[in-house]
């Protein structure tokens, strides 16, 4: 069990990525000059493409915890696990709602069938389909070994979905990159990805503490004994 | 390899024995087939070009509930407890399930196939490769299928989760099977329809290995 120490770094890692977040956006929305083409509309970008390497991460680490369970057996990373795909899915719904936005004044429709727009809509709903299969697994040792297979085979099909469409339709932008985005828009950029870095891996860690909390219930022998489960 | 053996026989006798429920399930998908086409109105140019789409979210349809039903059998009566007790390892068991599931699938495809000549009027003069693409695409139905399907079976709501997890999974499957099939109806003159079944092929050999590699840690304690 992890102690209130590990509890106020990662309320200090929320607390810095808000900062961040804030003071990356005030430069993106205020400071940065207005894209050429596409004027202020491209502001949106400054949040958009953090979320999509912050959304991408969390995925990766939601993987590394599925193999880390299953070869060790140990219960935190069933907590990290639960917390990665959340966070994970949380961030792939903010990008395609950022992407609809950003789409409409410059594509001219909300949504495309565009391989990374398309894949990540894939990407909510199989992340989202494993914690469904979470609340409706009761035994605690099956969920948590169920998660981490579904959590791999999702995992491993996520570059299938996104070639399979990229062969069937095609219109995105080139990936921002620092390379492909002019250096006036590098530091809102990267403050903002190191901002939501910081505030999802400390939601995640609040998030994991309370499973593992909630798992200590659960296991609990009904007379208030200590737990079954030690670690 | 005995092993594997003998459990796809059992499960193709399991089949054999239940073939009410695959008459069953053939009517179902038939019935969407039908359903379809009330959706898109009796234009027939329109149902053809999407004929290939409607056969493949039937049998997608109709793929629930058989890959569902495969393992509700074994979770009656905790007959699953009992198969992993023999001295089998469960790989064999995944891919006896996986392989009886694929059986079932390519025939229910077989059999839809008619069904949409006749009412989209989409024939193809390939039927060795339009076979070809339905067992492509129904093992890519049947792998991740039955590996969820033995989760979902041993939960509540069974119903609804094997769709809700399978569905966005089989993405890939849907996309290169319809456009193949598509192909094949309505002629291929860049022969795209072989890089189709590529992917479709590389989604088979994936997932078969990974659910041979996770059952294990699926159905033992």
């Amino acid at each position: 069990m992890r102690t209130a120490g590990q509890s106020r770094l990662s309320l200090a890692s929320v607390a810095l990525g808000v900062v961040l977040l804030v003071a990356g956006s005030y430069w993106g929305l205020a400071r940065a000059p207005p894209e050429i083409f596409m004027g202020d509309v491209q502001r949106i970008m400054y949040v958009h493409v953090p979320t999509a390497w912050n959304a991408m991460l969390a995925l990766v680490f939601a993987f590394v915890c599925a193999l880390m369970f299953l070869f060790t057996n140990d219960w935190k990373w069933d907590n990290r696990l639960e917390a990665a795909i959340e966070m994970g899915v949380v961030l792939s719904i903010l990008l395609c709602t950022q992407g609809a936005i950003w789409a409409k004044p410059t594509w001219g429709v909300w949504w495309d069938w565009d391989p990374r727009l398309t894949t990540t809509a894939v990407q909510v709903f199989a992340f989202g389909g494993i914690l469904a299969l979470r609340a409706f697994a009761a035994d605690p040792m099956k969920r948590a070994v169920w998660s981490a297979v579904a959590c791999i085979v999702a995992f491993a099909d996520v570059p299938i979905v996104y070639f399979s469409v990229k062969w069937w339709n095609s219109l995105h932008q080139a990936q921002s990159t620092p390379d492909t985005v002019s250096s006036a828009f590098h530091w809102p950029l990267r403050i903002n990805a190191i901002g939501i870095l910081f505030l999802w891996t400390g939601l995640v860690a609040l998030r994991a503490r309370l499973g593992a909390l909630r798992l200590r219930g659960e296991l609990a022998p009904p007379d208030g004994g200590p737990p079954l489960v030690t670690r | 390899m005995n092993a594997l053996v003998a459990a796809l026989r059992k499960d193709l006798l399991l089949q054999w024995r239940g073939r009410a429920q695959a008459v069953a399930i053939f009517a179902f998908g038939a019935a969407t087939l039908l359903l379809f086409s009330f959706a898109v109105g009796p234009d027939s140019r329109a149902l053809r070009q999407h004929a290939a789409g409607f056969l493949w979210l039937g049998l997608l349809l109709a793929s629930t509930l058989s890959l569902a039903e495969s393992f509700d059998l074994e979770v009656e009566e905790q007959a699953l407890e009992g198969l992993l007790l023999l001295p089998a390892s469960p790989r064999a068991l995944y891919y006896g399930k996986a392989l009886a599931n694929w059986a079932l699938l390519a025939l229910l495809g077989v059999a839809l196939f008619p069904v949409m000549v006749v009412l989209y009027d989409a024939s193809t003069p390939q039927l060795a490769g339009l076979l070809g693409i339905v067992l492509l695409g129904t093992a890519g139905l049947s792998a991740p299928g039955t590996l969820y399907a033995a989760m979902t079976a041993q939960t509540r709501s069974r119903q609804t989760l094997l769709p809700l997890l399978l569905f966005p999974l089989v993405v890939p499957v849907l996309l290169a099977s319809v456009q193949a099939t598509s192909l094949l109806i309505l002629g291929d003159p860049m022969g795209q329809a072989r890089s189709w079944a590529t992917l479709l092929f590389l989604f088979d050999v994936i997932h078969w290995s990974l659910g041979g590699l996770l059952f294990g840690q699926v159905v033992e304690d």
